[in-house]
């Protein structure tokens, strides 16, 4: 039987919605109600909500194979160590790293930024050296920066965004060109703020053609786009798991095998090393060397069943039209909206994830984000850890909206309508 | 100005509040008339938008003025937001001309009574916690300084 085309549309969207009804079902948090009103968590890009089975592993970890990694021969020891290793393997194939010694755990992404500018610095950089980092970056990849360069002698370059919040590469090959002190680059895949990918593999390219490292910030980045290191060619790539449907407190860190090999610890501690005496102490091979003490071995082993879920649905193509409808349903209605302003607004929409972040001309974005609360509707307002950025579009913050596979057309149409009742109270 | 003998009791502005908010049966209605009173309240002198005066909360900006004439306070305040600002308007309404010790031993809890109170937890960042911190802090400082002379 042939459909006509509206029928055909009608079935795709039938189809859309009931595959996202049953994510929803895996994610208890979402079943619940916040001032009396139906939750809608559209603060995704601070944190994602945990998948089932990230939560099922976490209460079994904690209530039965409960025992410290990498130490002892007991039964408990070797299950929670597997667990442990497991999810390091299933960190090394979501991101298409070649061994799991380049697969480095952390606390999270921020950690991550700050071991990798530390012993970076200190083992690659001499004095006068320049560490460039975009402007569009949150805290995390500029901050670890400035101390290690402060530290070191070496300093902070920026390298701008457009209008439009996009990289340019002629921008970037200019900038490299000219400075040749620049040793080190470090871009975020997708700002938390403007929700575009960036090129990351052309920005590999121009920096590694004139021998600058690359550091990719991936925490939004493994999120909504298909992550191969591999490919990529980067030199590291970092990521937290709470933002990937995985517990706080852990994150990876990806590094070039070499380069992991040639810097130094950045924590001392237990497990981190091979022979200790007070006149020589000796390092465990990668990539223990740089996972000094006891560490989140709960949230790590997590990663496991949260980024099988990233897999799934970031490789599923009726969540990928789900989510582009999401942001063309998000870009049409924002527009529509008298003295609004998207930050990241790229030509080609393509390369836009549902991370929005607005700006409202007479409104403050806390009173939004308040009345939006009260109204079940759970967002982001203020500077988003990425003052530098921020505060080129707005003197007093913006309102930062963003959403995951789970989240619903229909919540979509609910912000939408909400905002502009906030709007009409407020100005 | 206010005349002195005709200023209320903390006690009796805070009771006023409290009853003027049971009218409102939806959050809604509650947050709309903040509203109004945001936009209402008087702002302060430009030249007063100092970083000395500033209330960092991270996410609005408070500023708070203050001077002392008779053994009472006299505050003049503003916010870029303007929900904030509506609170602000509010505990303007209850401190403005009291003395130091009615300041210093009132609880701020009709904050509380009017269903505002998540407005004043610490997480909120929206700086009125400090703003009621320094208001306590002012009238302790003047009453200090005053014992000294």
């Amino acid at each position: 039987m042939l459909f006509r085309p509206k029928t055909k549309v009608c079935l795709v969207l039938l189809q859309v919605m009931k595959i996202i009804e049953q994510i929803r079902e895996d994610f208890p948090a979402l079943h619940q109600q916040v001032w009396g009103k139906p939750l809608i968590y559209l603060d995704n890009a601070a944190t994602a909500q945990k998948h089932r089975k990230v939560l099922e592993l976490q209460e079994r970890m904690s209530s039965r194979t409960n025992a410290n990694i990498h130490r002892a021969l007991h039964k408990l020891s070797a299950d929670a160590t597997d667990l442990y290793e497991a999810g390091r393997e299933a960190v090394r194939n979501f991101i298409g790293a070649e061994s799991r010694e380049e697969i480095v755990f952390t606390s999270g992404a921020t950690a991550a930024l700050n071991l990798i500018a530390s012993s970076l610095v200190r083992s690659h950089l001499i004095p006068g050296d320049k560490v460039l980092v975009c402007e569009a970056e949150h805290h995390s990849n500029i901050v670890p920066w400035q101390l290690a360069c402060e530290t070191f002698g070496t300093s902070v370059e920026v390298l701008p965004v457009e209008e439009s919040g996009e990289i340019s590469m002629e921008r970037l090959s200019k900038l490299l060109e000219a400075d040749d002190r620049i040793r080190i680059l470090s871009v975020s895949h997708i700002s938390n703020v403007l929700g575009i990918i960036n090129p990351v593999s052309e920005i590999v390219r121009i920096a590694h053609s004139k021998g600058v490292l690359v550091v990719i910030d991936g925490a939004q980045g493994v999120v909504h786009d298909k992550v191969s290191v591999k490919e990529l060619d980067c030199d590291f790539y970092v990521f937290s798991g709470h933002k990937i449907y995985a517990p706080a407190g852990i994150g990876a860190l990806y590094g070039r095998r070499s380069l992991l090999e040639s810097m130094p610890p950045y924590m001392g501690g237990g497990d981190m090393v091979d022979r200790v005496s007070f006149s020589h102490t000796t390092y465990a091979p990668l990539p223990l060397k740089f996972e000094a003490g006891t560490p989140n071995f709960v949230a790590a082993a997590c990663l496991k069943p949260a980024l099988e879920f990233a897999a799934e649905v970031r490789d599923d193509v009726w969540v990928r039209e789900h989510e582009k409808s999401i942001v063309s349903t998000m870009v049409h209605e924002l527009q529509q909206i008298e003295g609004l302003k998207i930050c990241g607004l790229p030509q080609d929409l393509s390369h836009k994830v549902p991370i929005f972040s607005i700006g409202i001309d007479g409104i403050h974005p806390s009173d939004a984000a308040q009345m939006l609360d009260k109204m079940g509707i759970a967002v982001r307002s203020g500077l988003m850890c990425a003052e530098p950025l921020v505060n080129r579009f707005s003197d007093r913050g913006l309102l930062r909206v963003s959403f995951a596979p789970y989240n619903t057309l229909s919540e979509c149409e609910t912000f939408i309508s909400k905002l502009k009742l906030v709007i009409n109270m407020l100005l | 100005m206010i005349e002195i003998e005709n200023i209320r009791s903390i006690g009796e502005i805070e009771e006023e509040i409290v009853s003027e908010f049971t009218i409102f049966d939806e959050w809604l209605d509650k947050y709309e008339y903040l509203i109004e009173l945001g936009k209402e309240l008087e702002s302060i002198n430009e030249s007063d938008k100092t970083d000395d005066n500033l209330i960092r909360g991270c996410q609005s900006r408070v500023w708070l003025v203050c001077r002392s004439s008779g053994g009472r306070l006299w505050f003049g305040a503003d916010s870029d937001a303007v929900i904030t600002k509506g609170i602000i308007s509010l505990l303007i309404k209850v401190y403005n001309g009291q003395r130091y010790d009615d300041i210093i031993a009132s609880d701020f809890s009709f904050i509380e009574q009017i269903g505002l109170k998540e407005n004043l937890s610490p997480t909120r960042a929206n700086g009125l916690l400090s703003m009621i911190k320094q208001i306590k802090a002012y009238a302790l400082a003047y009453k200090e300084k005053e014992a000294q002379q």
